[in-house]
């Protein structure tokens, strides 16, 4: 159906307009502005053009990162992934567990970032952490200050740990909006559980899957916070992140042209992944 | 194929029923033949899903049996009874194409390719999918998909009963009649047992060669289309069948007669009432109420147009009664008299029509 | 206080989904848009309501220009296919929801939902929520509401075609009844011909987002303008064949003469007769007919009357008699045509006799 008459409602939305600007639009412009000049303080600038953006495709130290960057996330998404969708799966569709189960998946996303970061560092503290302990005791030498793999391993658990629940409830919602009828036709059909999987839920499932993954992507390539408290981008440099090593050129060495000129290869990275993936779903639908 | 009989069914949705009112479903008894195509009719909440869902496997039972070809498949599943079922809203796999849904419950059961490839064409043939059979199923019409959601019942040769639980309920008006007499034909065409549900009386009655009615959890009447239109045992049958349902007035009978505010009216069976005179009904459908030069007196209220006949309302004292009058016959203003055909007015007593009470 | 449309489209993008349209709509009138889904029913109404606006053309209300002028700021009431009621609330709240927001007295109020809750039969159920009614009183509900607040507009958009067949049969009746002797313009969208003809009133037969005809139902179904108004207007669809017309005679399928019927006073030449389904029986009953034989698809018995769908000349006609007519699946029948009930249409598609 076409657009209502009523133009009044975009008074209401005025607001929302506002804080958007303030908080997005005009911080993206500053960044813009900061990514094609040199400062030397004062506020005084000066137009530099694209040596910044030069300067940061020819940057070892970023390629690291970003390889990184994507080696934690693509990792992170096929562990969580096929997680949530499985324990989705495997959650009752109805009765008196149905709350127990979502306040228990509920539970993680409540936690706050630092917050989580602090309990995996002390969870997996080698001498007093509980996993830390466990896996020294079963022989195997665990201290992820000191082992990438180790460091690794825990980023990753605690952010599997964290997450995995956003795509279990979001699969969770799309699987008990399947009408029951399409249960009933598969047992008729004499359709076998995989083939319910393959042809009845994953299809229902694909627009939830499709956010779920986005959500899960854009998250985690952007993580920060849990890594910084968790190890601070150690042991060395091996869990330092994009987002790490880009705090640490605008805060740390107050180079605020580079960083901003990351910030916003950054800021397309992340666009043209989301779009490609997008439309790699979508596309499907047409044919 | 399978002659399919259902022995003192009950079935209640509560872990322990007490009373009977617990029950959706109050002990059915009844034998369908092999290959007929049957319907169940009855409004909302009256037990016809349920009753279909029993068959189906799709729920089990509280008491009684039911026999595929004598041998009892109460509590066994749907996939194990051979059963196809047809849902109200098409249930069609979209990733597939049209030709790999038909496919899907032979390729569940390992038939041979070659095999399935003949079956589909064979069916899809029948139902007019032939041009489509490459497209994907998800962008058909949704008449389209019930096509598919039927041959997907079809191309399997093992189907003991296929099942329709108001599968027109979401087609369009003037598609309606086509994919109703689709089915019709397909019927007469494979004699496969046809079970249809149905709030729809046209439906029902169109497509069924028996309609069981059904009302609180219990059949009213089960018989053919004609049999429930000229002779309904029930006064709820008269009224669910019908449009306009049929006339009910109050009657007296006296020796054996039957009087309408003092008036006689003859009827096919007053002459078998035993009973004490109370809380008798005579009931009359529209179509076999005439205007006649004597008879009963009435005053002519209101005449609606249906087109191809016209309804005509009169009032006899306080009493409303309809009749339906042909395209292009005379309607009389202001008073008339009505006469009733003989052989198609019957009296009730409690509900059931008298000489053929349960 | 009529509703005036002059000339109104509404174009979405490069689809028109409403063609210029003009109606007038009598105050206390009870006026029936018939047509197939997407025929632009509910677009029309839309446009009526003030819910959408039109591309070009003016509405005017009671000789005013309400052209634009928003649904909310118009007395208009709406009653949908879906049973649409506030669920937390009662349906003594619900009926009672637009004279709060109209900010009426209580005792006001209380008078007004008693009334309508009486009409529609909900007094016992005053206390209910939405979801403990069945779906026939969810839509009283919703019908009540759309009462209570004596609009100048009442809108009703396929409200019966989530019914059971026999609640549909019975508030179809109610219905009329319960806009009786108002003041409001009714108008009621359906797809069911039936429906149209058993309101009486005014209809509007729709195809393709153009107003096709409108006047009295009677006259609408009985002379169609043109073929495509006939086709709107028949259930089962009308049986159609080109025939050339001869003098006296006319050749039908091809090969079948017939005599000319209602078409004997027609020049000579070809044209689109149009029979409907109940003027083709296996008995010949009229007096002027025509008989063909043809291959029978499927026979529906209906307990007091059949329908047979033969195949004759490559297309499918369909006879609707009284009785019991069983033919075989593929047997051949002989049916009759009523011809002095023939419809001709010319190349145009216009109503000729």
């Amino acid at each position: 159906m076409s657009k209502t008459v009523n133009q009044k409602a975009w008074w209401l939305v005025l607001p929302v307009f506002v804080m958007v600007a303030f908080n997005a639009l005009i911080p993206l412009m500053t960044v813009v502005n900061y990514s094609v000049q040199e400062s030397f303080g004062n506020n005084e600038f000066f137009w530099s053009g694209t040596v910044w953006f030069q300067q940061l495709l020819a940057d070892d130290q970023i390629h690291e990162s970003l390889l990184r960057q994507i080696v934690f996330t693509s990792i992170v998404l096929a562990i969580q992934v096929p997680l949530g969708l499985s324990i989705a799966l495997c959650m009752p569709k109805k009765g008196p567990w149905v709350s127990v189960c979502l306040v228990l998946m509920a539970l993680p996303l409540l936690v706050p970032w630092n917050v989580v970061g602090s309990m995996w560092n002390i969870m997996a503290l080698p001498d007093i952490g509980l996993l830390g302990k466990g896996i020294n005791a079963l022989g195997i030498p665990f201290n992820y200050t000191r082992q990438p793999m180790a460091a690794w391993f825990t980023v990753i658990l605690m952010d599997v740990w964290h997450w995995t629940s956003l795509v279990v409830l979001l699969c969770y919602a799309g699987l008990v909006s399947i009408p029951d009828a399409y249960y009933q036709a598969a047992k008729v059909d004499g359709a076998k559980p995989w083939a319910v999987f393959r042809y009845i839920q994953l299809p229902k499932l694909k627009h939830v899957l499709t956010i779920a993954i986005l959500l899960r992507f854009m998250d985690s390539f952007m993580i920060y916070t849990e890594v910084i408290v968790l190890t601070g981008g150690g042991p060395g440099s091996t869990t330092k992140f994009l987002s790490i090593d880009l705090v640490q050129k605008a805060l740390g060495g107050f180079d605020l042209g580079p960083a901003a000129a990351l910030s916003i290869v950054y800021f397309l990275i992340i666009l043209l992944m989301s779009w490609l993936f997008y439309t790699l779903m979508m596309r499907n639908e047409a044919n | 194929m399978a002659k399919i009989t259902l022995r003192n069914l009950r079935h209640s949705y509560y872990a322990n029923p007490k009373s009977d009112d617990d029950f959706a479903l109050k002990k059915v008894n009844l034998d369908w033949q092999d290959g007929g195509a049957y319907a169940l009719l009855g409004p909302s909440g009256c037990g016809k899903t349920t009753l279909l869902n029993l068959i189906s496997g799709l729920l089990v039972p509280s008491e009684g049996e039911i026999l595929f070809d004598g041998a009892d498949v109460s509590r066994l599943s749907p996939e194990k009874r051979n059963i196809a079922q047809v849902f109200q809203f098409p249930v069609i796999y979209d990733t597939m194409t049209v030709y790999d849904n038909l496919a899907f419950p032979l390729r569940n059961r390992g038939v041979p390719e070659p095999e399935i490839d003949r079956r589909v064409r064979e069916i899809g043939e029948m139902l007019d999918l032939t041009k489509t059979l490459k497209n994907r199923a998800a962008n058909l019409t949704a008449d389209g998909k019930q096509k598919i959601s039927l041959g997907r019942g079809l191309v399997r040769s093992d189907v003991n009963v296929i099942m329709f639980d108001e599968p027109l309920t979401v087609i369009d008006p003037h598609l309606k009649w086509q994919l109703r007499s689709k089915l019709k034909e397909l019927h007469q065409r494979i004699r496969r047992t046809m079970i249809y549900v149905t709030h729809d009386q046209t439906e029902a009655l169109t497509f069924a060669d028996q309609v069981v009615v059904m009302n609180n959890g219990q059949v009213v009447q089960s018989g053919t289309p004609i049999e429930l239109f000229e002779k309904p045992r029930h006064t709820f049958v008269g009224h669910f069948i019908g449009s306009p349902g049929m006339n009910l007035l109050p009657v007296e009978v006296k020796g054996g007669k039957a009087f309408f505010a003092g008036h006689e009216v003859a009827t096919g069976n007053a002459g078998q009432y035993k009973g004490k005179d109370s809380g008798l009904e005579l009931g009359v459908r529209p179509e076999f109420v005439s205007f006649a030069t004597s008879g009963i007196p009435v005053e002519v209220t209101k005449v609606a147009d249906a087109g191809r006949f016209r309804i005509v309302e009169t009032r006899a004292g306080d009493r409303l009664i309809k009749l339906i009058v042909p395209e292009g016959a005379d309607v009389p203003q202001g008073s008339a008299h009505l006469a009733f055909d003989r052989d198609h007015t019957q009296v009730y007593a409690g509900g059931w029509m008298v000489g053929a009470e349960p | 206080m009529s509703l005036e449309l002059h000339n109104i489209t509404k174009q979405v993008g490069a689809d028109t989904h409403i063609h210029p349209t003009s109606l007038v709509l009598k105050p206390g009138s009870f006026n029936v848009l018939l047509g197939t889904t997407l025929s632009g029913k509910t677009t029309l109404m839309q446009l009526m309501a003030g819910i959408q606006k039109p591309s070009s053309g003016t509405i005017r209300f009671a000789g005013k220009d309400v052209t634009g002028v928003a649904v909310q700021k118009r007395n208009v009431s709406m009653v949908y296919q879906q049973f649409i009621n506030y669920p937390n609330f009662n349906v003594y709240d619900n009926i009672a929801s637009p004279l709060r927001v109209a900010g009426m007295s209580s005792a006001e109020i209380d008078a007004r939902v008693g009334k309508a809750a009486d009409l529609l039969r909900l007094t016992p159920m005053l206390k209910r929520r939405p979801n403990e009614l069945s779906g026939g009183q969810q839509q009283r509900t919703a019908i009540a509401r759309a009462l209570v607040k004596d609009s100048d507009l009442i809108l009703l958009d396929e409200p019966l075609a989530n019914l059971d067949y026999k609640l549909r049969e019975e508030l179809r009746e109610e219905l009329p009844k319960l806009f009786a002797g108002r003041e409001a313009i009714v108008v009621y969208a359906t797809t069911e011909p039936i429906e149209a003809l058993l309101f009486g009133g005014t209809t509007a037969a729709l195809h393709e987002g153009r107003v096709t005809q409108f006047g009295p139902t009677s006259a609408i179904y009985r002379t169609p303008r043109d073929l495509v108004t006939a086709q709107v207007f028949s259930d089962p669809p009308i049986n159609t064949a080109i025939v050339e017309k001869r003098g006296e005679t006319m050749t039908v399928f091809g090969n079948v003469a017939w005599p000319a019927g209602s078409a004997r006073s027609l020049p000579d030449g070809r044209y689109t007769m149009g029979i409907r389904p109940h003027h083709v029986t296996p008995e010949k009953a009229a007096k002027t007919s025509g008989a063909f034989t043809g291959r029978v698809l499927v026979t529906e018995l209906s307990g007091s009357e059949s329908i047979i769908h033969v195949e004759v000349g490559g297309s499918t006609w369909v006879s609707q008699s009284h009785g019991i007519h069983a033919f075989e699946v593929g047997a051949s029948a002989t049916l009759h045509a009523d011809l002095d009930q023939a419809l001709f249409f010319g190349a145009n598609g216009e109503l000729i006799r």
